[in-house]
């Protein structure tokens, strides 16, 4: 069972806000989920087993580093919360 | 055309028609666009207000035939939301690479399609738009992700759609519709201006009415992209399906997938569509895929691990929502994501961020990627003795809305007899499998035949789908029944 501290530790991690009955609802809720999924520690051949993390076997592939032309700088801002000069503004990240 | 003809009309038809002159694509737009601005099952969350159709060039293969696309799909000055409230009103600057080809074919969107948000669910029910209704019984859930593709072809609303599949996304909501619904091998359509949820498993695909419109779907969005680098295209053209029997065939019934867990009526129907597959010349047989009864739990820990790496870009700062009560930067993004993510979504987040956190990650997320390794070489073994695997796709039909939104659990096991092909990254179909009868005498409600067959057998697949689809039969519209 995830103790409400974990959670609040993984809710800090991944800058989610979550109210008190949230913290509650999801150590209830990702411990069962978790129990479920600990099943696969009932697998023994997993030994020296390569892992994969995708099934496309990729080569690096390059290509010459010349400009081309891109998004301009008004359609990349366009969808912007609070656009300004040329940029996207952002809360002080030193208030508090 | 009648409103009933236009709503069976396969894609392949309408161009026949159009070909023939006896269909005029600028009618057929109109129809359908009408048809899909009237839905009631809330199966869409736009709808073109154009008039006359975009242009599509003459002689395009698709010849006109209006498509509607899941709202996932980035299609540029069109809302993109991905089901989720932190999207809301989000128009992007450019158009995904499977939406430009599909116009490019001559198939213009005429809407697009609820889901599940950001893809995470079995049932439409996390749409921050609202769930859709399964045209069959508006009591029950379409499935998902991909819900409201699956409920506007199977409700005859739009003639064909295109959604995702990263678990059974695609696979599960057909089936529970009563439609075909294609996961092509992971890498033949460009996942470009797909808004991501879990990338090494996200794979574009088709709903249709028939086997024969997925082959045509297929064909014009399959290809290498220059945008997305694990795009590897189909290595042969796809082949419209022309076979009838099923002579030499070898079909593989795992053990796993289709014992225990599985509704009886479901696995009564499938037995059912074996007897058919027998009658047309293949021989059947139960194999194993020894590590398929862990591939939930696998699936449930690298597809939540992608997905809050990939939703950290939802931070309030480039698109979508800003929340900001003046308390600073970390205080605007913490804010931004718990307003502007649904419960499944933050669930999903923490339980991926949780597998990836430190001490935790070669337990959770690094054993999760030994097991998919096993899994594929399951597949591997399996396919030198056969040539498909069949399971039913769904372990059960239709549920109510709401039986399963308390339990998490409950919800994640409808992706049973999916997700291993998905972490195998291969490909495979859901057909019809005709209806299943409930309890009380009413109608009954669709179940799915799932065909899975190695990387890159998109050809294979589609001609047994074809010859088992023209057996079975199956001529059931929610507005009919089953014939």
């Amino acid at each position: 069972m995830l103790e409400r501290e974990q959670v609040l530790h993984v809710a800090r991690l991944a800058r989610l806000e979550l109210d008190e009955s949230e913290v509650d609802r999801m150590a209830v809720e990702l411990s069962k989920v978790l129990d479920h999924i600990e099943k696969i520690d009932e697998l023994d051949d997993l030994d020296g087993v390569r892992p994969t993390s995708h099934v496309v076997e990729l080569e690096n592939a390059l290509r010459k580093d010349e400009p081309r032309p891109s998004l301009p700088r008004e359609v990349a801002l366009a969808a912007a919360p609070d656009p300004a000069d040329g940029g996207f503004r952002v809360p002080s990240p030193g208030a508090s | 055309m009648t409103a009933a003809e236009l709503s069976e009309l396969t894609a392949a038809g309408a161009i026949a028609g159009i070909r023939s002159g006896d269909l005029d694509p600028r009618e057929l737009w109109s129809a359908y666009r009408g048809r899909a601005a009237a839905d009631d099952l809330n199966a869409y969350t736009w709808v073109s207000e154009a008039v006359e159709p975009p242009a599509t060039a003459a002689g395009a293969p698709l010849a006109g035939v209006p498509v509607a696309i899941k709202d996932l799909f980035c299609t540029e000055g069109v809302p993109s939301q991905s089901g989720s409230r932190i999207l809301q009103g989000y128009t992007p600057p450019y158009t995904a690479t499977a939406v430009g080809r599909l116009l490019e074919a001559g198939a213009p969107m005429v809407a697009k399609t609820n889901q599940d948000e950001f893809a995470m669910g079995s049932s439409n029910e996390n749409s921050a738009y609202g769930p859709v209704l399964n045209p069959w019984d508006r009591t029950r859930v379409p499935g998902g992700s991909s819900g409201g593709s699956a409920a506007a072809v199977a409700s005859g609303s739009v003639p064909w759609a295109i959604g995702t599949d990263t678990g059974g996304s695609i696979r599960q909501p057909a089936a529970l519709c009563g439609v075909v619904g294609l996961k092509p091998t992971y890498g033949a359509i460009s996942r470009y201006g797909m808004i991501a949820f879990a990338s090494s498993l996200d794979q574009a695909g088709t709903f249709t009415r028939d086997v024969t419109d997925a082959s045509l779907l297929l064909g014009a969005m399959a290809g290498r992209d220059a945008c997305d680098s694990t795009s590897l295209g189909l290595p042969e053209p796809v082949r419209k399906p022309t076979a009838t029997d099923l002579r030499g065939i070898r079909l593989g019934v795992p053990e796993e997938l289709s014992g225990g867990g599985i509704e009886p009526g479901v696995m009564a129907a499938f037995e059912r569509s074996l007897d058919v597959a027998r009658e047309l010349g293949a021989t059947v047989e139960a194999m194993r895929l020894p590590h398929a009864p862990h591939a939930l739990s696998a699936y449930y820990l690298i597809a939540p691990a992608e997905c809050s790496s990939n939703l950290a870009r939802f931070d309030g700062v480039r698109y979508g929502l800003r929340v900001d009560d003046g308390g600073g930067l970390l205080d605007m993004y913490t804010e931004t994501r718990a307003a502007g993510f649904g419960a499944e979504v933050k669930r999903r987040i923490m339980l991926g961020t949780y597998a990836l956190s430190s001490g935790y990650y070669d337990a959770y997320y690094g054993r999760a990627q030994r097991v998919r390794t096993k899994i594929t070489e399951d597949f591997r073994d399996a396919f030198a003795s056969f040539d498909f695997v069949v399971t039913p796709t769904s372990p059960g039909v239709a549920f109510e809305l709401g039986a399963k939104t308390d339990d998490p659990l409950a919800m994640y096991l409808n992706d049973y007899c999916t997700v291993p092909m998905s972490l195998a990254g291969i490909p495979a179909i859901s057909i019809p499998n005709g209806l299943v009868p409930a309890a009380d005498g009413a109608r009954g409600l669709p179940s799915g035949l799932q065909i899975a067959g190695p990387a890159f057998s998109e050809n294979a697949i589609l001609d047994a789908a074809h010859a088992l689809e023209r057996a079975l039969a199956f001529d059931g519209s929610p507005a009919r029944g089953a014939a």
